[in-house]
């Protein structure tokens, strides 16, 4: 048995989501100061220069352009298709995977390189202690 | 140092055998290269196992308790996709080193049907279709839609692959297929991950391959004629690429694995005769052309259409039907692509023989990742 989590709210679907209290949810990167990598969650080291205990955790755009995407028709049992997988680099550095709503999921009506923005929603999914937690989507930017 | 040969190469064909153990499979492979390099199992001095679904079951040594324990070192080996062709080239090093003259490989897979991948982590909630998608189609077909952002590649032309890869098979009795496909069935099959079509995506199958790699002392001493030389070897992992975190960059360490091989095999993508290369799925051939040097970069698109990867044009490749028709046991793959090779390069592929084939390439990448790459020659 999993201990009961004390939590007065939802939780962040995956840990570079950050849910800081009275404020606005946001993605947060690791940043190393040697080269610029940005990565999503601290390394012993930087995968591109090496450099050790040099990251700092930094707040991540929320716009950004869509790299590519797939629509994706058939997944695991339970996922509800189609939907429309995004490669998005963010403005300022990193660059995130998610879900783009808000355009129909065929090929037709996403168009590569549009400026998309992040926002943040229930995901819709509870774990088996029937916690909630927050997710972040893209949209086509205003 | 001296060269490395292959002396006897084999697979069983390729299919779903679930009445089968693991085992039995590799084994059949192994008997197979034995015969087909007139040794037996006292002769071998080493043996390197690929196996990704019972990695941790020494399958290396299953295997021989199933055709001769002779007490020699067996390595069992993992590296996703690349498996195969990583015991390959483990097996080439302990001969290249000096230490073994004869040695055997064998590769073996047994696979369920269904996706492979998934967007990983156990803790929380699934991530799948929340954070996009981690199923391999998706992600391979994210790799090709990077190449239309960068050259306007068509839905078509990825699908021309299938429908070349498909034909190729008809010729190839060991393949899991045997069927043409046109072009209007590919793009008209099940959609799984735009812009890969049920008929774009690699077969999951049962299947085994081997190989006996000797030192060239012992391919003089044997004399058969048959002997494949091995003139590179190259296994690269994913160097640092800015998206590699969300979206596994399988060009840049296919890029390095060839300069490595054409650099070691002293050669050219233009001395090539037949590639076999890693279509896991229909978007990935296309990438692999331009990743390979078989054209220059955006002329992929037009490669296909215009039938220079076919059997009977300039390059062609994956004459065996590929990863999308002959199938993809994921650790049998590398050493059937080996297999392919060499049985042009002999002169032995019946009605699909690339016609006076003097060297040929292979080509396997593991997401996560592993390139590994072999340039093979002739018999002399």
């Amino acid at each position: 048995m999993s201990e009961k989590v004390e939590s007065s709210g939802p939780l962040p679907a995956v840990p570079y989501i950050k849910l800081p209290a009275g404020g606005d949810p946001y993605l947060e990167g690791q940043k190393c100061s040697s080269c610029g990598a940005v990565y999503l969650g601290q390394r012993m080291a930087c995968g591109k220069c090496f450099s050790r205990d040099k990251f700092e955790a930094v707040k991540l755009s929320d716009r950004g352009t869509l790299h590519v995407f797939s629509i994706v028709h058939r997944s695991f049992p339970g996922v509800e298709v189609p939907f429309v997988s995004a490669i998005v680099d963010l403005e300022g550095g990193g660059t995130v995977k998610g879900n783009l709503v808000g355009v129909e999921p065929e090929p037709g009506s996403v168009e590569l390189g549009m400026p998309v923005e992040v926002f943040f929603d229930d995901a819709g999914r509870k774990d088996s202690d029937g916690n909630s937690y927050v997710s972040y989507f893209f949209k086509p930017a205003a | 140092m001296g060269d490395v040969y292959i002396q006897g190469v084999d697979m069983i064909r390729f299919g779903r055998f679930p009445d089968r153990s693991l085992t039995s499979l590799g084994a059949e492979a192994a008997l197979l290269a034995l015969d087909d390099a007139g040794l037996n199992m006292g002769d071998m001095q080493a043996a390197w196992c690929g196996n990704l679904g019972q990695a941790g079951g020494m399958v290396g040594q299953r295997v021989l308790q199933e055709i001769g324990q002779t007490g020699i070192p067996v390595v069992n080996v993992a590296n996703a996709c690349a498996t195969g062709a990583t015991a390959f080239r483990e097996a080439w090093m302990g001969v290249k080193s000096g230490l073994y003259d004869v040695v055997l490989a064998v590769g073996v897979e047994q696979m369920g049907r269904g996706l492979l991948g998934g967007a990983g982590g156990s803790k929380g909630i699934s991530k799948e279709g929340l954070l996009g998608s981690g199923i391999m189609p998706c992600v391979f077909a994210e790799a090709g839609v990077e190449h239309t952002r960068s050259y306007g590649t068509t839905f078509e032309q990825f699908a021309k692959v299938s429908v070349k890869n498909h034909h190729h098979s008809t010729m190839n009795a060991k393949a899991m297929y045997q069927k043409e496909t046109p072009l209007e069935d590919v793009m008209g099959a099940e959609m799984i991950s735009y812009p890969n079509t049920k008929l774009m995506c690699s077969v999951n199958v049962d299947g085994a391959a081997a190989a006996v790699l000797v030192s060239e002392k012992k391919a003089r001493e044997l004399g058969s004629g048959r002997a494949v030389k091995v003139r590179a070897s190259a296994l690269t992992s994913d160097p640092y690429s800015d998206r590699d975190l969300v979206m596994p960059d399988i060009n840049t360490c296919t890029r390095n694995a060839a300069a490595v091989a054409y650099e070691m095999a002293g050669v050219g993508a233009d001395d090539l005769d037949l590639v076999e290369l890693h279509d896991c799925f229909a978007t990935a051939e296309i990438l692999h052309y331009e990743n390979l040097g078989l054209c220059k970069d955006g002329d992929a698109g037009r490669l296909i259409e215009e039938g220079e990867t076919a059997l009977g044009g300039r390059i062609p490749v994956n004459v065996s039907g590929g990863l999308l028709s002959k199938g993809h046991p994921l650790g049998a793959t590398g050493i059937a692509n080996i297999y392919e090779v060499s049985t042009h390069l002999r002169g032995e592929a019946g009605a699909r023989q690339v016609e006076g084939a003097r060297l040929g390439l292979t080509h396997v990448i593991g997401l996560g990742s592993a390139c590994a790459i072999h340039v093979l020659e002739k018999p002399a």
